[in-house]
């Protein structure tokens, strides 16, 4: 990776950061409604991830989803708009949160319903190769969702057909409130692949550096070979949702992992491998501050969507509700 | 009808590659009722795709391959299978054009069959169409005749949102004339399949069939029933069945599921909305007894609406 990416990055990092902070006090501030499940301390392992797609190749993931939009290469103001509820929103205010694509950008959302965009991401890969083309889906989701059934029919029909799909789970320790070992009857979630004939493997998910070599490799698996399971070890810093009372894990523990910050790791690695200096970083962490505080001032000044959009939204065909 | 529904699928296969089925035994076996007999060895593995035993795979993957433009035609065995993908079927199929905006389609056709009758116990004889015509953003479709079961099948495979197409088991062995040449019945379009100014009846699907009965032997006595087919159960065309009640001012409703809640409930209680000054006796329902079906054919006949039952009704609102 060239120091202009490796600059990139780190500046992604920061906005889905500050992003998140900001989204966090506009929850309190009762501007965004719903539920709100932010990114913070897994910023490595989505923007370090696509980092190594090619334009063509697809993401999908959770509802976890405001970092990878960002790290898509959705605008923050648009990611903001959406959560806002604002027609100018990645989803026209229609969907939330929860629910953020951008299709021009190959970013097909944001799934609520856990395990459900699984089989989206075999159909879109089945889809590409139905039609000869080389692009991978890059499919995220948490440790949770591997003990669903969608999980294992799509890992199924994805081994059955070779499709090129990576499946990246985000192992960010808790399924909600319960720990991977108390849902999980394998601790070790990559290996949950082998049943599924599935080449995985595990990768810290804290350094983005080792998130980006190992999807660039997964993809070429991919792409080349097949589908692909890759576990990334991470953690959220915060609560699974706005509100999470946080009663099943320690401060401490949360504590010991916060040590573990990525943007601090990898800011370290871009000063010790010369990439950037401290004042060259602090320059661009204020610079992500600005475009944060111009996103919330769109968001704000953006309309509502009208129920006219809404019912133009529902079918493609001309709708008219008759209640 | 068998025939019918196979010359949709071929034709519009041959028409545009996007469109691709994939499903349990539709490849090698020839599909479960021989509706994909031959597909096979013409279109190839590639465009006719055997599918593990999983219903939430198969359409969760069909939704996926038509958001990024192909045009899936999932099938389930049978309808009740369609449980175990419910989740994808109403909360995907039915929500992801909306939800997102509008940024991408869903041009995907599900096909499940339905229906009782035959003796397969409960969990494999139901009729469940109307809980997912409850959810907007999705559109079910449910024809009564071989001619409309093609017609109505091109129309879905062409259309750009989602369909739920329900065929009736019972109904592949219908025979009735189907047109050479290239046609298309639009969705979302009620249709007269009966003329006659003594009672309005409406219905859909194989009751269609039992319901073209019990005119022929109502007619034996003078008594000319209107039949309304519904066909698409959403979105749903009142128009003609409005008109014809206002002529006729009164209505039997007929549905092979069961009554409580059923289609029916929501035509009655629409002609009571929309038409309730030209009523001139109580709205009867015919429909399956509230049972789960049971494996004894006597028993099972006994549960599921008959032509006799039909006719009774047309009596009574006379």
């Amino acid at each position: 990776m060239n120091k202009t990416k490796k600059l990139e990055l780190y500046h992604e990092m920061v906005l889905v950061r500050r992003v998140e902070e900001r989204a966090a006090q506009l929850y309190q501030e009762g501007k965004i409604g719903g539920f709100l499940h932010l990114y913070i301390g897994q910023e490595a392992v989505g923007c370090g991830a696509l980092a190594a797609r090619q334009p063509q190749d697809r993401v999908l993931t959770a509802y976890r989803d405001h970092g990878i939009a960002l790290a898509a290469g959705i605008e923050a103001k648009v990611v903001m708009a959406e959560l806002l509820g604002k027609k100018t929103g990645t989803s026209k205010g229609f969907g939330g949160s929860m629910h953020m694509a951008d299709t021009r950008l190959n970013y097909w959302g944001g799934h609520a319903i856990v395990g459900s965009h699984l089989p989206f991401a075999a159909g879109m890969a089945l889809a590409d190769r139905y039609r000869a083309q080389d692009n991978v889906t890059l499919c995220f989701f948490g440790d949770g969702a591997t003990n669903i059934g969608y999980f294992h029919e799509a890992l199924n029909l994805a081994g059955v057909w070779d499709l090129p799909v990576v499946w990246i789970c985000e192992n960010n320790q808790y399924g909600m409130g319960t720990a991977v070992a108390r849902a999980s009857a394998v601790e070790e979630i990559h290996m949950k692949a082998e049943a599924y004939n599935t080449a995985h493997s595990r990768v810290d998910g804290m350094h983005v550096m080792k998130v980006y070599e190992a999807v660039q490799e997964a993809i070429q698996h991919a792409r080349e070979k097949g589908p692909y399971f890759l576990e990334a070890i991470t953690y959220r810093f915060e609560g699974h949702s706005m509100g999470d009372p946080e009663r099943y894990r320690t401060k401490d523990e949360v504590g010991s992992w916060e040590e573990n910050d990525p943007i601090g790791i990898y800011r370290k690695y871009l000063i010790e491998e010369k990439v950037a200096d401290e004042a060259a970083l602090n320059k661009q962490e204020q610079r992500v501050e600005d475009e944060v505080q111009e996103a919330v001032q769109y968001a704000e000044e953006s309309p509502d969507p009208t129920w006219d959009d809404l019912l133009e939204s529902v079918y493609v065909d001309d709708y008219r509700d008759e209640s | 009808m068998r025939e019918a529904i196979s010359q949709a699928l071929w034709e519009e296969m041959e028409l545009d590659d996007r469109v691709f089925i994939m499903g349990e035994e539709v490849g090698v076996w020839g599909g479960t009722y021989a509706v994909t007999r031959g597909f096979y060895d013409h279109f190839g593995e590639r465009r006719v795709r055997d599918t593990p035993i999983a219903e939430s795979v198969i359409v969760g993957a069909a939704n996926g391959a038509a958001m990024v433009g192909l045009r899936p035609i999932a099938e389930l065995m049978t309808i009740n299978f369609a449980f175990t993908a419910m989740d994808q079927i109403v909360n995907q199929s039915a929500k992801l054009h909306s939800m997102f905006g509008g940024q991408f389609t869903l041009p995907l056709v599900i096909r499940a069959v339905g229906g009782g009758g035959r003796q397969l116990a409960a969990t494999h004889s139901q009729t469940p169409d109307v809980i997912f015509a409850h959810f907007p953003g999705l559109k079910v479709v449910s024809p009564g005749t071989p001619h409309d079961a093609k017609g109505l099948l091109k129309s879905a495979i062409r259309s750009d949102d989602p369909i739920l197409f329900v065929e009736n088991a019972t109904l592949y062995q219908v025979r009735g004339e189907v047109p050479d040449e290239e046609f298309l019945e639009p969705i979302g379009v009620s249709k007269v399949q009966r003329s006659g100014d003594a009672v309005t009846l409406v219905t859909y699907s194989k009751m269609l069939q039992f319901s073209l009965k019990a005119a022929d032997e109502l007619a034996k006595e003078g008594i000319e029933i209107e039949i309304v087919d519904l066909r698409t159960l959403r979105p749903l065309d009142m128009g003609p069945v409005v008109e014809s009640f206002k002529r006729t001012n009164r209505a039997v409703l007929v549905e092979e599921g069961w009554r409580s809640y059923g289609v029916m409930a929501e035509i009655a209680a629409r002609l009571y909305e929309q038409a309730f000054d030209y009523l001139d006796a109580p709205i009867r329902r015919v429909a399956q007894r509230e049972v789960p079906l049971p494996y004894n054919s006597a028993l099972e006949q006994q549960a599921l609406p008959q032509i006799e039952d039909i006719i009774r009704a047309v009596k009574e609102v006379l």
